[in-house]
C-alpha cells in the first residue's frame, strides 16, 4: 500500500503521562512520528495534539483506532490533505556578518518572514507559513551557515464545512 | 466540614474503596513504600492479604483469581524491584485482557525524580502492558482514581490497571467519600452495544452459508457469553471451535465441537476454516498462532467480527461485517432475533458429512508403544478420573498444548493459562489464586519441570494459605517445545533445551510441608493419578517422567496455512523448512 504524509488531530487529557502513552504507541511499534505539536486549548484540561506520520492508509486507520483507545483521548480525526489548514513556525539563527547580512534581510522579506534580532555575527528570523514553504527557505541558505533551527511542527485544523471539526 | 470520623489517611481510603469494590483477596508483598498500607491491613479483617513469595507470583495468583472468578484481581507491590518484580505478572494479564488493579508503592512525593532508593518510573515502566495506569499524587484524589479504576479494568476490553502511590499520600489525611455513582469519563466509553443493522445483516449471512464456521476466542470466556453463544450455534447448526483461550466456551464434549484450531488445532477444525465460506469470529482476534499464513487463511471466507475493541477489528485480516460491542449483547441480540426462526439446517447437511470425514482422520491420535509414560496419556487419563470436573491451569510449552489438546473442558472459566504472553512460571501462582476464589473446585497446575521452577517458591504461599492444589508435572527433561523446534528447524542441536541437574521434586514438595508422588511406568499411571485426585486437601507435586522424545501434534510450522498440517506419524516434517526458521 502506498505511504504517504497523515495529519491527524486530537483532543486528549492535559494530564501527565497522557502525551508519552500517544508517542508510545508510536515507539512500541517502531514507527516514526514526523511531528508532534501539542498545546493546552480553551479549555486547559484539555490539549490539542497534532500528529504528523507516513505510512500506508491500513496503517493509519490501526493507529487511529489504538489512539482512540487510549483513557486519555477524547476523541480524535484524521484531517484529509485537501481539508487542511496547516501551519508551522520556524526560527533559524543564521551566520551573517555585515556583507551577507542583505542578502538575508532581502531573502526574509521575499518570504514574508520578520528578523527578530541582529547581532554583529549572526540574525534570526522568524517565518510562519506551510512545511512546504518553509523547507523551501532553508533550501536557500548553504547549510553551513545555518547555526540553529526551531521547528515547531504542522499544526493545523479542517476547513470549515469539512465536516471534520474538533469541538469540545 | 467532615467530621474526624469520615477522616482517613490514605492507606485506610484505600482499603475502604477496596472493601467498597468488594474486594475479597489482596495478594502482594510488603516493602518501604508501601508500609501504611500494609499497617492498615493489619488493622482490619475483611480483606485477606495473600503473602506470595516474590511480586511475580502475586500478580500472577490475582490474575488466576480473576479469570477463575471473573471478578477483579487485585494486587499490591511496593516501589523498585517490586514494581519491576511485577510487570511480567501485569503484561501478562494485558495480553489476555484480564481486570486486574495493581497498587504499587513509589517514593515520597519530595523524592520522585532524584533516583530515591528503590525508585524507579513504575508509571513508565508499565506503560505499554497496562490498559491505562495512575500516579496519585494528592491524597484527594485517591479514592475516585481507586474507583475509576476498577471501572476501566472490568469494561470495554478489560485489562490491568495501575495505581502508583508515593508513601506520603498514604499517610496524608482527607476526607473520604466512595461515590455510589456510576463512573463517568468522557474520553472513555466502550461501545457496549452492536449495530443493530450490522447484527441483522451477520444473521442474514450466517442463515445463508453452506458452510459456516464459528471461531470463538477468550472474549467469549471474560464476557461470560457461552451461554448464548452456545445457543446461537446449536440453533444454526454451525461447527465451533476454540482458540486456546476460549476453550471451555462451548462444551468440548459436543457434536458440534471440532476442537481448538490454530498451530496445534486439530485437522478437522484447521481444514473446516479453510474451506468455510462465512467465518463467525466471536470475541477473537485473529492471533498469528491461530491464523498462520495470512494470505492462506480462510481464502474462501467471508468474515463476520464481533468484538469490543475496535482496534482488534481488521487488525490482521480483512473483515466484511464488523461488529464493535460486547460479545454478551451482541450475542443476546443475535438469540433474540432467532428466537422464532424455522432454520433449515438441512442446507448445511453436506458440509457436516465433509466434517465428519476430516475427523476420522484423528488427528490427536497417539502412539502408545514403548515402556515411557506417554504425555498425552497422562491429561486424558487426568481427564477421565477427574471427568473434566475441575479448573486447571497450566504453564507454558508442550504440556501446555497437550492439556489443550486432551483435557475437555465443558464449562468456561475451567481453564486458565497465559495465552497471550506465554509466561513460564504463570501456572502454579494462578492455581493458587483460582483455588482461592472458587475453593470448592479441584484445581490442577499442568506443568514442566521448566516452567515449575520459574515459581516453585510459591508453594510456600500455598502451605502458609493452606491452599490445595495438585502439581502435575510432566518431565520429560527437556525444555519440551523448544526441544520439538529444534528438532524440526534446528538440525537437532538441541542448545540449551536440556534441563541438567534437576531437583528432587518429591524431596522439594515435602520440605515445603507438601506431598510428593512420582509416577515412572504406564502401568502405574492410572492407579497413581487416581490416589492424587483422591488426596483433596493435600497439595501434591505429582512428577510424571514422560517420553522426552514425544512432540506435540498436529502442528501447522509458522509461515504455513490452515490446510499445511502436519501430523503425527503420517507426514514426517518435510524438508522444505529451511534450517534456521525463525519461531515468529
Amino acid at each position: 500500500m502506498m505511504t504517504r504524509r497523515h495529519v491527524v488531530s486530537v483532543l486528549m487529557a492535559n494530564e501527565a503521562g497522557s502525551l508519552s502513552r500517544v508517542v508510545g504507541l508510536f515507539s512500541a511499534r517502531g514507527f516514526n512520528i514526523d511531528s508532534l505539536n501539542v498545546a493546552p486549548t480553551q479549555t486547559p484540561s484539555v490539549s490539542r495534539l497534532t500528529l504528523v506520520t507516513f505510512c500506508d492508509d491500513q496503517l493509519i486507520e490501526q493507529i487511529n483506532k489504538q489512539l482512540n483507545k487510549l483513557v486519555d483521548v477524547i476523541k480524535l480525526v484524521e484531517i484529509e490533505e485537501h481539508e487542511l489548514i496547516d501551519r508551522e513556525m520556524m526560527m533559524v539563527k543564521i551566520i551573517a556578518d555585515a556583507e551577507s547580512r542583505g542578502n538575508y534581510m532581502q531573502l526574509a522579506d521575499t518570504f514574508r518572514a520578520k528578523v527578530v534580532d541582529i547581532c554583529p555575527t549572526n540574525l534570526v528570523v522568524e517565518l510562519t507559513g506551510s512545511p512546504r514553504k518553509l523547507d523551501a527557505f532553508i533550501a536557500m541558505i548553504e547549510p553551513e551557515n545555518i547555526r540553529e533551527l526551531a521547528r515547531t511542527g504542522l499544526t493545523g485544523v479542517a476547513v470549515t464545512g469539512s465536516g471534520k471539526c474538533l469541538e469540545l | 466540614m467532615a467530621t474526624r470520623k469520615h477522616r482517613l489517611n490514605g492507606a485506610e481510603i484505600i482499603i475502604e474503596a477496596l472493601k467498597a469494590e468488594g474486594t475479597e483477596f489482596v495478594f502482594g508483598y510488603p516493602g518501604g513504600a508501601v508500609l501504611h498500607i500494609y499497617d492498615a491491613l493489619y488493622k482490619q479483617e475483611d480483606i485477606v492479604h495473600v503473602l506470595a513469595r516474590h511480586e511475580q507470583g502475586a500478580l500472577h495468583a490475582a490474575d488466576g483469581y480473576a479469570r477463575a472468578t471473573g471478578k477483579v484481581g487485585v494486587a499490591l507491590v511496593t516501589s523498585g524491584p517490586g514494581l519491576t518484580n511485577a510487570v511480567t505478572g501485569i503484561a501478562t494479564a494485558h495480553a489476555d485482557s484480564i481486570p486486574m488493579v495493581v497498587f504499587s508503592g513509589q517514593v515520597p512525593s519530595s523524592l520522585i525524580g532524584n533516583d530515591a532508593f528503590q525508585e524507579v518510573d513504575a508509571v513508565g515502566i508499565t506503560r505499554p502492558c497496562v490498559k491505562h495506569s495512575y500516579l496519585v499524587k494528592d491524597v484527594n484524589q485517591l479514592a475516585d482514581t481507586i474507583k475509576k479504576a476498577f471501572y476501566i479494568a472490568s469494561s470495554g476490553r478489560p485489562g490491568p490497571v495501575l495505581i502508583d502511590i508515593p508513601k506520603d499520600v498514604s499517610a496524608q489525611e482527607a476526607p473520604f467519600h466512595y461515590d455510589d455513582a456510576p463512573v463517568h469519563i468522557p474520553s472513555y466509553q466502550p461501545t457496549v452495544e452492536g449495530h443493530i443493522g450490522q447484527i441483522k445483516k451477520a444473521l442474514k449471512m450466517l442463515k445463508k452459508a453452506k458452510r459456516p464456521m464459528l471461531y470463538s476466542g477468550g472474549g467469549v470466556v471474560i464476557d461470560n457469553a457461552s451461554e448464548e453463544m452456545t445457543l446461537l450455534a446449536r440453533r444454526l447448526n454451525m461447527p465451533v471451535t476454540n482458540t486456546l483461550m476460549g476453550l471451555g466456551a462451548y462444551p468440548a464434549n459436543d457434536r458440534q465441537f471440532v476442537g481448538m484450531l490454530g498451530m496445534h488445532g486439530t485437522f478437522e477444525a484447521n481444514m473446516a476454516m479453510h474451506h468455510c465460506d462465512v467465518l463467525f469470529a466471536v470475541g477473537a482476534r485473529f492471533d498469528d498462532r491461530v491464523t498462520g499464513n495470512l494470505e492462506k487463511f480462510c481464502p474462501k471466507a467471508k468474515i463476520i467480527h464481533i468484538d469490543i475493541d475496535p482496534s482488534s477489528i481488521a487488525k490482521n485480516v480483512k473483515v466484511d461485517i464488523p461488529i464493535v460491542g460486547s460479545v454478551k449483547s451482541v450475542m443476546q441480540e443475535m438469540v433474540r432475533l432467532t428466537a422464532d426462526d424455522t432454520f433449515d439446517s438441512t442446507r448445511i447437511e453436506p458440509w457436516w458429512k465433509q466434517i465428519e470425514e476430516w475427523r476420522k482422520v484423528d488427528s490427536l491420535g497417539f502412539d502408545e508403544s514403548g515402556d515411557r509414560i506417554k504425555p498425552q496419556r497422562v491429561i486424558k487419563t487426568l481427564y477421565e478420573i477427574t471427568g473434566g470436573n475441575a479448573i486447571v491451569t497450566s504453564d507454558v510449552g508442550q504440556h501446555q498444548m497437550w492439556a489443550a489438546q486432551y483435557f475437555g473442558f465443558h464449562e468456561p472459566r475451567r481453564w486458565i493459562n497465559s495465552g497471550g504472553l506465554g509466561t513460564m512460571g504463570f501456572g502454579y501462582p494462578a492455581a493458587i489464586g483460582a483455588k482461592l476464589g472458587r475453593p470448592d473446585e479441584d484445581v490442577y497446575c499442568i506443568t514442566g519441570e521448566g516452567s515449575i521452577q520459574m515459581m516453585l517458591q510459591e508453594m510456600t504461599t500455598a502451605r502458609q494459605y493452606n491452599v490445595p492444589t495438585k502439581i502435575i508435572c510432566l518431565n520429560n527433561g527437556y525444555l519440551g517445545m523448544v526441544r520439538q523446534w529444534q528438532e524440526f528447524f534446528y538440525d537437532k542441536r538441541y542448545s540449551m533445551s536440556y534441563m541438567d541437574s534437576l531437583p528432587d521434586f518429591i524431596k522439594l514438595a515435602e520440605a515445603y510441608g507438601h506431598s510428593g508422588v512420582r509416577i515412572e511406568k504406564p502401568e502405574e499411571l492410572e492407579s497413581k493419578l487416581r490416589e492424587v485426585v483422591a488426596m483433596k486437601d493435600k497439595t501434591v507435586f505429582v512428577d510424571i517422567l514422560t517420553d522426552p522424545s514425544e512432540n506435540v501434534y498436529p502442528m501447522i510450522p509458522s509461515g504455513g496455512g490452515q490446510a499445511d498440517m502436519l501430523l503425527a506419524g503420517r507426514d514426517k516434517m518435510k524438508s522444505v523448512f529451511s534450517e534456521g526458521m525463525v519461531l515468529v
